[in-house]
This record gives C-alpha cells, sequence and structure tokens, in this order.
C-alpha cells in the first residue's frame, strides 16, 4: 500500500501505521451494518448547474513564474531525475 | 485612540471608527502587526499563532486613511494553506516550508478588495488534518484560554489568534469542523458556509468535495461582515456559486416562531457533562426569546464520521498525490531514480497524520476495495443529506454542542487516531450535507468556552446569522480571558 502511495516507510514504522489503520478501519466497518443496497452513491451535495467557463484561451502563468518554485530546472523544463537509473 | 482601546474594537467598530475618522487605519495594523510580529518571534514561546507576519502594511490594499472600501483598514489573518502571491504559503508541511506562491486565493484577493490588508499567515494541521493543531511541521499551536491545551484544529492558529486579540478577525477553512471546533475550543465565532458559497480556488485541496472557507471572528456581527465579501461565484471553481442574497447584517433580538431541532444522535453519548450543561442552558436561553426548541431524528448521523474518514483520505490521497518533488516544494536529494526522489521525497516532506490519511484513502480506492469502502461511504452520504432535509422539512434550525468536549491536553490524543477522529463526531454530518454550520461560545466548563452550533438548510446563512446573534446576545458570553 505504502508503495502504491509513493510512501517509503522505513522498517520501525511499519507496525505503529498498520495498527493505527487497522483500528481506524474497524470503526469504519460500523457502516457494514447499513442496508445500502437501493441508496444512490452521493455524486455532490450542491447542484451545480452551468459550471463550465466558455472554451476561451486566456493569459495563464508565464513559464518564468510555473518553473520559479521548482527544485530543479533545466531550460524550459522542471529536471527531474531519470526513470531508470 | 488608546492603543488597548483599539484592540477592543470589532472588525464592525473598527469599520465605522475609521469611516468617521476617529480611527487611524495605520495605527489599528501596527497594533497588531506588533502583537502578532512578538508572538511569532517568540515561537514556541508564545502561542506559535503564525507562520509569517507582514513586515509592514502592504503596499497595494494598504489602509487607505479615507477609502471607501467596506471593509477598509481592518488586518486579516489567513491560514496558511490560502495561497497568498509572493508570501509563504505552506499548508503547515515540511514539503512546502518557503513555498511562495505565484497567485493569490480568490477569497483572501475578495477581502483585500473591500480594504482588509494581510496581517499574516496562521498556523495549522499539516494539509488541515487534524483536530488540535499539534500536526504542524512549525509546532503546536497553544489554547489562550490554557496554554496546556491545544486550540483544536485544523485552524488552530486562526482560532487563538482571534481569540488572543493578536488579530481582529481570521480565515479559516472547514472540512469536517476545522473552523467550528477550533472556534468552540477558543471561545469565538466560527462559521462554515454552504459547500459552493465561498470559491476553493488557491486553497490548497485536503478533500474537495468538503473543504470551504469561512471567517473566525470575536462575534456573529464580523461573521456576517467577513462572509458577504467572500461568497460569490468565481470562474475559477467550477464548483462555486452565486450566493442567491447578500449577507446581511444580523439583528434579530428574539427568535419568536423559529423551531429549533435537537438531534438525539449527537447530544448524548459521547458528549462530556460539562458541555452538555452549557449546551441545555442555551437550549433554555433559546426558549426564552420565544424559539420553539423540539427533538429531532437524524438516523444516520452516527454513521458519519465513518463514511468522513473513508472519503476526505480518499480525496486527500488524490489530491496530495501532486506532492513529488517536481513542480514546487522540497525535493529528496541524492535520489537513485525518479521512483526514489518521489517516494523519499514524500517520506521525509509529510508528517505521520498526512501519511496515515494518505494510505487510508489509497487502500480506499484501492482495486477490490473501492466498492466495500468509497462506494459505501457514497451511499452513507446520501443518507445524511436525507436526514437533514427530512428534519429541516420539521425544523428551521438544529442545534447541537460543537464538540464533545472542551478543549483538551496538548498530547492527551495524538497516540490514538480514533480518539482524535471522534472530535469531529458532531461537526462532520454537516460538512457531508453541504449545509452552512456556525459555532458560537455558549458558556463555559471547567473554566474553558463550549461551542453551540447551529446548522440549516443550504444557502440559509442569513438565517443561521440571525439565530446566532440573538443567543449571542442573550448569552453575554465574556471572552476577556483569552485575550493577551
Amino acid at each position: 500500500m505504502a508503495s502504491l502511495a509513493r510512501l517509503a516507510l522505513r522498517e520501525e514504522e511499519i507496525e505503529p501505521m498498520a495498527r493505527e489503520l487497522s483500528a481506524v478501519l474497524d470503526h469504519i466497518a460500523k457502516i457494514d451494518e447499513l442496508d445500502l443496497a437501493d441508496v444512490p452513491p452521493s455524486t455532490h451535495v450542491i447542484e451545480v448547474t452551468g459550471g463550465l467557463r466558455p472554451d476561451v484561451p486566456r493569459p495563464s502563468l508565464t513559464r518564468e513564474a510555473a518553473l520559479a518554485q521548482a527544485p530543479a530546472v533545466s531550460g524550459e523544463g522542471f529536471l527531474v531525475p531519470s526513470p531508470q537509473a | 485612540m488608546s492603543a488597548t482601546g483599539l484592540l477592543e474594537l470589532t472588525a464592525c467598530q473598527a469599520v465605522r471608527e475609521i469611516a468617521a475618522g476617529s480611527l487611524s487605519a495605520s495605527e489599528l495594523f501596527a497594533a497588531y502587526r506588533t502583537r502578532a510580529e512578538a508572538d511569532r518571534a517568540a515561537g514556541e514561546g508564545g502561542l506559535n499563532c503564525f507562520t509569517w507576519v507582514a513586515e509592514g502594511a502592504p503596499r497595494d490594499g494598504a489602509p487607505r486613511e479615507d477609502s471607501p472600501a467596506p471593509v477598509a483598514g481592518v488586518p486579516l489573518a489567513v491560514k496558511d494553506l490560502f495561497c497568498t502571491e509572493g508570501v509563504p504559503s505552506q499548508s503547515g508541511s515540511r514539503i512546502l516550508e518557503g513555498y511562495l506562491p505565484p497567485y493569490t486565493a480568490t477569497v483572501v484577493a475578495r477581502l483585500q478588495a473591500a480594504g482588509a490588508p494581510l496581517l499574516g499567515k496562521t498556523n495549522q494541521d499539516e494539509f488541515a488534518m487534524g483536530s488540535s493543531t499539534e500536526n504542524s511541521a512549525f509546532g503546536p499551536v497553544l489554547n489562550p484560554w490554557d496554554r496546556e491545551r491545544v486550540p483544536g484544529g485544523s485552524s488552530g492558529g486562526s482560532a487563538a489568534a482571534v481569540a488572543a486579540g493578536l488579530a481582529p478577525w481570521a480565515l479559516g477553512t472547514d472540512t469536517g469542523g476545522s473552523i467550528r471546533q477550533p472556534a468552540a475550543l477558543c471561545g469565538i465565532v466560527g462559521l462554515k458556509p454552504t459547500y459552493g458559497a465561498a470559491s476553493r480556488y488557491g486553497m490548497i485541496a485536503f478533500a474537495s468535495s468538503l473543504d470551504q472557507a469561512g471567517p473566525l471572528t470575536r462575534d456573529v456581527s464580523d461573521a456576517a461582515l467577513m462572509l458577504r465579501h467572500m461568497v460569490g461565484r468565481d470562474p475559477c471553481d467550477a464548483t462555486s456559486l452565486a450566493f442567491p442574497e447578500e449577507i446581511a447584517r444580523p439583528g434579530a433580538e428574539r427568535l419568536d416562531g423559529v423551531r429549533l431541532g435537537v438531534p438525539e444522535e449527537l447530544t448524548g453519548e459521547g458528549i462530556e457533562a460539562g458541555v452538555l450543561e452549557a449546551f441545555e442552558a442555551a437550549l433554555a436561553r433559546a426558549g426564552d426569546l420565544g424559539a420553539d426548541v423540539q427533538p429531532v431524528r437524524l438516523p444516520h448521523a452516527r454513521h458519519a464520521l465513518s463514511a468522513y474518514y473513508v472519503l476526505a483520505p480518499a480525496e486527500a490521497s488524490s489530491n496530495l498525490a501532486r506532492f513529488d518533488g517536481v513542480r514546487y516544494g522540497s525535493r529528496a536529494s541524492d535520489a537513485d531514480d525518479l521512483l526514489d526522489m518521489y517516494t523519499r521525497t514524500r517520506h521525509d516532506g509529510f508528517g505521520a497524520e498526512v501519511k496515515r490519511r494518505i494510505m487510508l484513502g489509497t487502500y480506499a480506492l484501492s482495486s477490490g476495495y473501492y466498492d466495500a469502502y468509497y462506494g459505501r461511504a457514497q451511499r452513507v452520504r446520501t443518507k445524511i443529506a436525507e436526514d437533514f432535509s427530512a428534519a429541516f422539512g420539521q425544523v428551521d434550525l438544529i442545534v447541537t454542542p460543537t464538540s464533545p468536549s472542551v478543549a483538551f491536553k496538548l498530547g492527551e490524543k495524538t497516540g490514538d487516531p480514533l480518539a482524535m477522529y471522534l472530535n469531529d463526531y458532531c461537526t462532520v454530518p454537516m460538512s457531508l450535507a453541504g449545509i452552512p454550520a456556525i459555532s458560537i461560545p455558549c458558556g463555559l466548563s471547567r473554566a474553558l468556552p463550549v461551542g453551540l452550533q447551529i446548522a440549516g438548510p443550504a444557502f440559509s446563512e442569513n438565517r443561521l446569522l440571525d439565530a446566532a446573534y440573538a443567543l449571542e446576545q442573550a448569552i453575554g458570553f465574556d471572552a476577556g480571558a483569552a485575550r493577551v
């Protein structure tokens, strides 16, 4: 699960994490007692109509501003380590 | 006006004094800046409310002595997770330490345009995940009523700053109670608006279907004033809505004919005796004011917390995928390859609670478990919204205690995540239903403030504020003990 979440856990962190998550999942399991067969899942709680704006180009961040907070940049883009070292 | 005199003013009073020329906006800003900066400089020797304090009045939106702007010159403290252009916005996380956003959140920009200068950024639980502000990478915030206790969370810095008189008012955010619960524990007013009433643009996201910005203020009138300048449709947030009416200045003196529903599911087991006592005294006051107080049922409310702790972590696990050390924030050095860089950056940058919720959310969304967790939780959410709809057919507003307990001791619940989550028991149902709710102080238990929560149907903010105002006047809560 940790690797799926892109989280590295140290050996000593695994046991407490598993224990705490089990306690929370046990509490969550209480909803199993409800009969929800005919209940539709919520998709949104407040009805929004016309939420989309017109599909027209508008100014966005400059490249300089978009790159300004990056830990590493290379010329016009974000610099990252190679996917395969 | 004397230095202490000007700190006594509510935001509404300060606006009037500035407009009348009897108060200088720059003096007001300087007085608060000095106090906020002293607290920041003291670090954990102070209340630790602020992660950043303005060096002086800002160039744009600076206090203008003769400005016609509606909240001209009232300094605004802003929760760290709101993006503020060129000003550190770190969401209480090591992974965003020193992050300077290239733009400003819509609600902050609106309040600035209405004349409120930015005073500082306030400390919070990391990514708003917590109920005590102990999960901040920048140290815990202390409760000004008792420095051995937590201020609540996740907007704990905002709540403590307002209660202690380090800011006249503050912006917070509420996902499952993060405005209302710290307001309750600090003896101030906190309002979570209807979902969509205020733009989420520029809020560093926790759980997008639940997050809402709202005011933390000294009184109900200030909450109405701030909310008036926050709400409205924003083209940058597709879930934001045009508010159907102007937020009015509350002025009700009586509650004649107002039907107040008391849900047995949120007012019995698990609520501290002293909290229930203060709550019942407030109900008696409501009755004296003419309200018709009656029992109401929310049959699925006791399942709200379970659904919330599936849905909010699920959304968080997705939202927080963006923190990967590529575009902003910190990056672990000496990574072997790209995947190693991701995992090490996130391991080093996130605190324990954030990791816990990302794991929980990843699990709830994973193949084979999705229907059992996320699917079921979304169905419970439907039932909870239906419960409220049915209840509002019978009553106008619903009242509960805001928090099951008064402020607890630092460290008391950090070792038991489930005990910490139970703080949200009374506030989470309203969040899942997307409806507005306000917390006002209603008395003391063991010399610590107790909050009264009032909830109403979607877009009932004006009625909510009116009822809260009438009760506030009748209760006459004295918050003086929290001032530093």
